[in-house]
């Protein structure tokens, strides 16, 4: 039976013995053990630690520590990712253990750097889509652009030293004029809006803007539910741009909102004793389902309660907020994985869901998720305005289902049997 | 009477100044500035070439060649777009739907007329 301390060591120095050519009883010799002991330690079935360890680490040119503990997954992935999207760069892929073992600090580098690189490259698109798409914009240089060619003829035409009546002339000179103001008001229109960006840090939405406030203010926004202070008074002290405090405000007002009805330390205790069941305590609070989730999402791990992750999308799957945990976190720009609980829930408006999910890695991350889609706004002529909230609580007990498979998003997720897959995984490789 | 050119645009200014240096040329220029009638210009005034903006109030440049390529009477009239510079998409698809010439705005005079006129005067 293979022994539970160090189910992987064995392994890995048989993968390492049979990377450098060795043979098994070449190994043995060089190292004086025979070779069947050494097939059981290549097979777990032998602890091996010390100075047998440090031998056979040397033999195998590698750090006692990677054969015993092996390379953060993590790290390796993001290694194995940035050398598949640097297809020019010659990286040894069948080394990237081997580096990492040897190197971990500037393995770490090289995976953080990737993966900045990675955030920095969706952004980067984030902001292009935006300005591609944006009609003022558009419409704003397609007016400097008019005016410039109007112009630019006129003047050609007043300065080719041909012979102009009078006439013609005063009416040239007019429209130089007029084009000339309506360029001057265009231009300010222009500068001013391609300055905007500047207010915000780069390629930061206002959503994001929020949420990255609120993380900072979680006792602030506790202490405004207990001493009763109003969203306004917050929002007029927060440092942040036009657009983000307008939501900002809206999201405290509904918070301030969910706390009146669902207050401390009631429903803390509450939350605890049903188990964190969203159901349960819509009953106990006559509260709606989407409200218990956003409740459920502000309590603290520091008073014991399990990490909670929440996640707000419209109809287009477009995430409006999110509150991440370790492990959770949707991707933006639409790329996030479509088996999450909450796209299913856009399908099935009104309607609960609960579903555990499971994300890639060794052991798999879970987590117990409940979701809503919440319709409103609708009239005779105009369609419902679709809102999805999904609760994602961290590492549940395990459950009687097998748990939905999820990702984080195609490009880097390692699951190689997805259906729901968009595009080819860069960690293939590792899948 | 000389060729005649429709000009589609909806700028007035730049209306002006293309009239004028096309009519000093010995063209006969006609304009129009609404997209959505467009073609009831084309129909009521046949001209032997149109210059064609492509952002328009009513319908866009782009509608309007693809109708004209569409109809018999006007799918070999020679079409030049005015596009935005830079704006290589537009010039994509006025490719694709049978535009015959180009001209990136903001042009110079001598580029517009030096082109009518290889158009118009071969």
């Amino acid at each position: 039976m293979a022994l539970q301390s160090a189910p992987q060591t064995g392994t890995r120095i048989r993968e390492r013995r049979i990377d450098q050519g060795l043979r098994q009883a070449d190994l043995a010799q060089m190292v004086g053990i025979s070779p069947s002991y050494l097939n059981l330690i290549e097979h777990n079935r032998r602890r091996i630690a010390g100075r047998l360890l440090g031998d056979i680490a040397r033999v195998l040119e590698v750090e006692a520590v990677l054969l015993t503990e092996g390379a953060d997954r993590e790290v390796l992935e993001q290694m194995q990712a940035a050398a598949t999207l640097s297809r020019t760069s010659g990286a040894e892929l069948d080394r990237t253990e081997d580096l990492a073992g040897r190197f971990p600090g500037w393995s770490l580098l090289i995976a953080e750097q990737s993966k900045r690189i990675q955030q920095l490259e969706g952004q980067v698109q984030e902001l292009s889509d935006r300005m591609a798409h944006d009609p003022a914009l558009s419409a704003s240089l397609h007016s400097v652009i008019s005016s410039v060619t109007s112009i630019r003829s006129t003047a050609s035409i007043l300065t080719s030293g041909e012979d102009l009546d009078q006439d013609w002339q005063k009416r040239f000179h007019s429209n130089i004029y007029e084009d000339a103001l309506r360029l001057a008001g265009n231009s300010d229109a222009l500068v001013r809006y391609l300055e905007k960006p500047q207010e915000t840090p780069i390629g930061k939405l206002p959503t994001q803007e929020v949420e990255a406030w609120l993380e900072e203010h979680l006792d602030d926004v506790r202490a405004m539910e207990l001493n009763g202070t109003s969203a306004a008074d917050a929002v007029a002290k927060a440092n942040l741009t036009p657009a983000a405090l307008d939501l900002l405000h809206a999201h405290l007002m509904q918070a301030l909102d969910d706390a009146d009805r669902m207050p401390e330390p009631a429903f803390s205790k509450a939350a605890k004793s049903s188990g964190y069941d969203p159901v349960a305590l819509a009953d106990l609070f006559d509260a709606e389902f989407d409200a218990i989730l956003r409740r459920l999402a502000t309590l603290s791990p520091e008073k014991g309660h399990p990490p909670m992750g929440l996640a707000v999308c419209d109809a287009s799957g477009a995430i409006l907020f999110q509150k991440t945990v370790p492990e959770f976190g949707l991707a933006r720009a639409g790329n996030a994985c479509p088996r999450w609980p909450i796209f299913a829930a856009l399908s099935q408006p009104m309607r609960p869901i609960a579903r555990e999910v499971a994300l890639p890695g060794t052991p798999e991350t879970r987590f117990m998720c409940y979701a809503i889609a919440k319709e409103f706004g609708a009239t005779v002529h105009e369609p419902p305005t679709v809102r999805a909230y999904m609760l994602a609580i961290s590492e549940p007990a395990e459950g009687a289902v097998e748990p939905l498979k999820v990702g984080p998003t195609c490009r880097i997720c390692a699951r190689s049997d997805c259906a729901a897959r968009r595009e080819p995984s860069v960690l293939g490789a590792l899948s | 009477m000389g060729k005649r050119v429709l000009l589609i645009e909806d700028e007035p200014n730049i209306i002006e100044a293309i009239s004028f240096i096309l009519s000093r040329d010995g063209f006969t220029v006609h304009t129009h500035e609404d997209g959505e009638t467009a073609m009831d210009k084309v129909r009521s005034s046949p001209p032997d070439m149109i210059i064609l903006d492509v952002m328009l109030p009513g319908r866009s440049g782009f509608d309007i060649l693809r109708d004209l390529r569409a109809n018999p009477d006007t799918e070999k009239l020679p079409v030049m777009m005015l596009t935005a510079r830079g704006q290589s998409k537009d010039r994509d698809l006025a490719s694709r739907l049978g535009a015959d010439h180009f001209m990136a705005k903001p042009f110079s005079n001598s580029e517009v007329r030096e082109l009518v006129r290889s158009v118009l005067e071969p």
